[in-house]
């Protein structure tokens, strides 16, 4: 039997006040919008840099750009795409969702909430800006690593990687304010009855990717500190030549930089856990487990991060240790990806947009995650480390599972967020331009890296042309993919069709509140009685069901 | 809007049960499953609290660095003619000033717990006193030493440590000044005094990092 899932309806009139989201605005939801559309804006401007990356490289001779400048690119596409469309994203969905789904009326500091956004628009366009000094922008990978970070023109305190790190800074402390916000409201602004076995697992993993916020980015702000010391005020923390140790900064950095690709994952982790029920119906398979597993993928990710410095003449048996606990890190993730499996496993799949977004996710995850095992092995890593390889196993994960996931994010809570439905059919084919786009991109990066091709090279030996070619020409194909979305995205709020409260009959606090949400978010503090994932029994259902509901539901579901 | 404190959580642990034993001041950090919206103070608390750890995994990182730097450059770490931070009567009267300040403040609290204005302005006003004298006399270290921000790896690790953590101190100066002059207009402090309990740890905060501080630069002798 195949019926519709989406239900609308035209409800009350939404009112038009756009202009909020211009403004200092202390509202969760209004922060929210603005962080991931500011977020987004971002992201295109890396999405850019990437595309004349991929066009130099689809000749293996340098023809496009000049060196530096292709430095500059890379450089910039990779902390762009990081620390200013991931990572604030994940911010902006978790600033909408987190007091939604635990029953509050907002984040517990409204002011701090709002002051951390907007630290991100400078931050950003600082960090841009660097491409109009005289010698350009940072230019040694978004790790800089010293001693090539500190290789600045004499005489130029003001310089593209000064900026770099004045940049991140503020992003950093932005960031760090809104751990603190976010831990605080899950403690303590959760709704009566809303016990931490009630949260949604998208609650649990973004309270994990906080928690390592707070423990590891400090890290890398004070890393940040001394290469700043290191290049403007002559101290020597890392210059080999005077004593100093850059192996000290490797250290600093992935101790932030490793948790760092948790936290960005763990949030997209939670987005699957709420989509995949919703689409097939199902209750979440071992709720708890994979509740358990976000905090278990924090803690282990914290004591990995050697596995990135294995060539750096790390000894022995800290490489032997590193290798374990990298490999430790798939047991959780494992049981995240078999309560997945095991969700939608035999049921009716209704695939929306959101589903064909979070199935894909899901599914290039597992090449993600399986090549990241096998960076895990250190013979194997030696062969590959600073190849396409890791490139390409990075990029399954940040491209082809959280961004992905995030894609299934925007299209499952547009309604809940603007009133409106999106339009189905421009979903779809968004989706599959994403789908293959992102495939032909990142797959080639896979073989050409184990045949050798280093990465960060503007131009390579020619028997690895085929290969570039494809994976520019996916690129490409991925820049193309983002105008249905931004048509969609768009036209559905200005013109869409009035969504209901709930039009994927999904559960969770959030669909039980008016679409949008009122300024307040519930007319009055929902009292919890029920566990989460209730799908498929009768007997349960977040609020107390009224007798309209019960009938809508029997219509909808006993046909 | 009431406030409706709902015990119940099938968390397996049984969170509930062992609550009720806990001290008050861990209370605070395991709040019970929901329902504490409206306890503003203990929120701004906790959250300050959080903060506060976070903060020190800078300083941790800074240590770290120090430690590791004078591990294995220890045949490096003095230039020829440099003789590193000495442990002067200067710097034991400063530490001596910093780590009692922190009962002062502790007493400052505890005289606006209980309502006494005056007596909680003069104790602040003291310890904001000893804040000031221990800045100074930091000045008057550093401008008495023989090395300076580029002299080798001990200089840039000295001021790094010593001038960051100055850099609190004066935040909690200017944050307790702060306070002070608040205290001075009405009803400030009628409902609760979140500044003032967040000044007194940040205050705390800022000696517990000293007492680490001071043993790795003055007592750790080669
Ligand atoms: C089973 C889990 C994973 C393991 C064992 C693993 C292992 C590794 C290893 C060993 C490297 C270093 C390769 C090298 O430089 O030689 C690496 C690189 C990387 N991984 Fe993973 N990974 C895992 C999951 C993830 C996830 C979930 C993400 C992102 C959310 C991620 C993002 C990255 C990034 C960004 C790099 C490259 C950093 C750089 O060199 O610039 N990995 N991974
Ligand atoms: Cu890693």
């Amino acid at each position: 039997m195949t019926h519709e899932i989406r239900e609308t309806a035209p409800p009350n009139e939404p009112e038009n006040n756009w202009r909020q989201y211009f403004k200092f605005n202390t509202d969760h939801k209004a922060i929210a919008v603005q962080y991931m559309v500011t977020a987004f804006i971002f992201f295109l401007v890396g999405g850019l840099l990437a595309m004349l990356i991929r066009a130099e490289l689809i000749t293996p001779a340098l023809n496009v750009v000049d060196r530096p400048l292709y430095n500059g690119l890379f450089t910039l596409h990779g902390t762009i795409m990081i620390f200013l469309w991931i990572i604030p994203f994940n911010a902006g969905i978790s600033n909408y969702l987190v007091p939604l789904m635990i029953g509050a009326q907002d984040m517990a500091f409204p002011l701090l909430n709002a002051i951390s956004f907007w630290m991100i628009p400078p931050g950003g366009i600082l960090l841009i800006s660097s491409f109009l000094l005289p010698n350009g922008t940072a230019q040694s990978g978004w790790w800089s690593y010293p001693p090539i970070s500190l290789q600045i023109p004499p005489g130029q305190p003001i310089n593209g990687e000064c900026l770099w790190i004045i940049s991140l800074v503020i992003i950093g402390i932005s960031s760090i304010m809104g751990a603190v916000n976010f831990v605080t409201t899950i403690f303590w602004m959760r709704a009566p009855g809303m016990s931490f076995f009630r949260m949604p697992v998208f609650v649990w993993s973004a309270l994990s990717a906080q928690l390592l916020q707070l423990i590891n980015l400090p890290a890398l702000t004070g890393a940040l500190i001394l290469l700043l010391l290191d290049l403007n005020f002559g101290t020597q923390f890392f210059k080999p030549l005077e004593n100093g140790d850059p192996i000290i900064y490797q250290h600093l950095f992935w101790f932030y930089s490793h948790p760092a690709v948790y936290i960005m994952a763990l949030p997209a982790f939670g987005i699957f856990a709420e989509v995949l029920p919703a689409f097939s119906r199902n209750p979440l398979f071992g709720y708890r487990s994979l509740a358990v597993a976000s905090l278990g993928i924090a803690l282990v990710s914290i004591f990995v991060w050697v596995h990135h410095m294995f060539t750096s003449a790390t000894p022995s048996w800290m490489r032997i240790l590193f290798m374990f606990t990298s490999m430790l890190v798939a047991v959780p993730t494992g049981v995240k990806a078999f309560g997945w499996t095991a969700t939608i496993w035999k049921s009716k799949l209704h695939l929306e947009t959101p589903m064909l977004f979070a199935m894909g996710g899901a599914a290039m995850f597992l090449l993600g995650g399986v090549t990241g095992v096998m960076l895990a092995a250190v013979p194997f890593d030696i062969h590959v480390h600073n190849t396409y390889f890791v490139v390409g196993h990075f990029h399954y994960i940040v491209f082809n599972t959280i961004t992905m996931a995030i894609f299934a994010a925007i299209y499952f809570w547009f309604p809940k967020i603007t009133g409106r439905m999106y339009a189905e059919g421009w979903g779809k084919l968004h989706f599959w331009l994403t789908f293959i786009g992102a495939n032909l991109t990142f797959f080639p990066m896979l073989p050409l890296g184990l045949q050798g091709m280093v990465r960060r090279i503007s131009s390579y030996d020619p028997q690895y042309q085929d290969g570039n070619v494809i994976s520019s020409l996916g690129a490409f194909l991925l820049g193309v993919s983002t105008l249905p979305f931004i048509a969609n995205m768009v036209g559905s709020w200005l013109y869409g069709q009035r969504a209901v409260n709930n039009p994927w009959h999904a559960t969770g606090l959030e669909w039980t509140t008016t679409s949008p949400p009122p300024r307040n978010n519930f007319a009055e503090i929902p009292v919890v009685k029920r566990p989460p994932y209730d799908y498929g029994n009768p007997k349960y259902s977040v609020i107390e069901p009224t007798e309209s509901d019960e009938q809508r539901r029997r219509e909808i579901w006993e046909r | 809007m009431n406030r409706r404190t709902i015990y119940i959580d099938e968390s397996p642990i049984r969170f509930e049960r062992w609550r009720k034993y806990l001290p008050s001041w861990l209370k605070r950090f395991l709040p019970s499953g929901g329902g504490n919206a409206e306890d503003h103070h203990g929120k701004a608390i906790f959250g300050f609290i959080v903060f506060l750890l976070s903060e020190s995994i800078i300083f941790l990182s800074f240590i770290f660095t120090y430690v590791a730097l004078r591990l294995t450059h220890s045949q490096h770490w003095l230039p020829p003619g440099i003789s590193g931070p000495q442990l002067s009567t200067l710097v034991l009267i400063n530490t001596v000033v910093l780590l009692s300040s922190s009962l002062i403040v502790q007493s400052a609290e505890n005289a606006l717990q209980h309502s006494r204005l005056n007596q909680f302005r003069w104790l602040w006003l003291l310890t904001i006193g000893m804040g000031s004298y221990f800045l100074i006399g930091q000045g008057i270290e550093w401008s008495k030493l023989d090395f300076g921000l580029s002299t080798g790896l001990v200089g840039s690790t000295f001021y790094l440590l010593t001038g960051f953590h100055s850099l609190h101190v004066l935040a909690g100066v200017i944050f307790m000044v702060t306070m002070l002059v608040r205290s001075f207009f009405p009803g400030n402090y009628h409902q609760g005094y979140f500044g003032v309990s967040a000044a007194t740890l940040f205050w705390h905060f800022v000696d517990i990092v000293w007492v680490f501080l001071f043993s790795i630069l003055y007592l750790w002798r080669d």
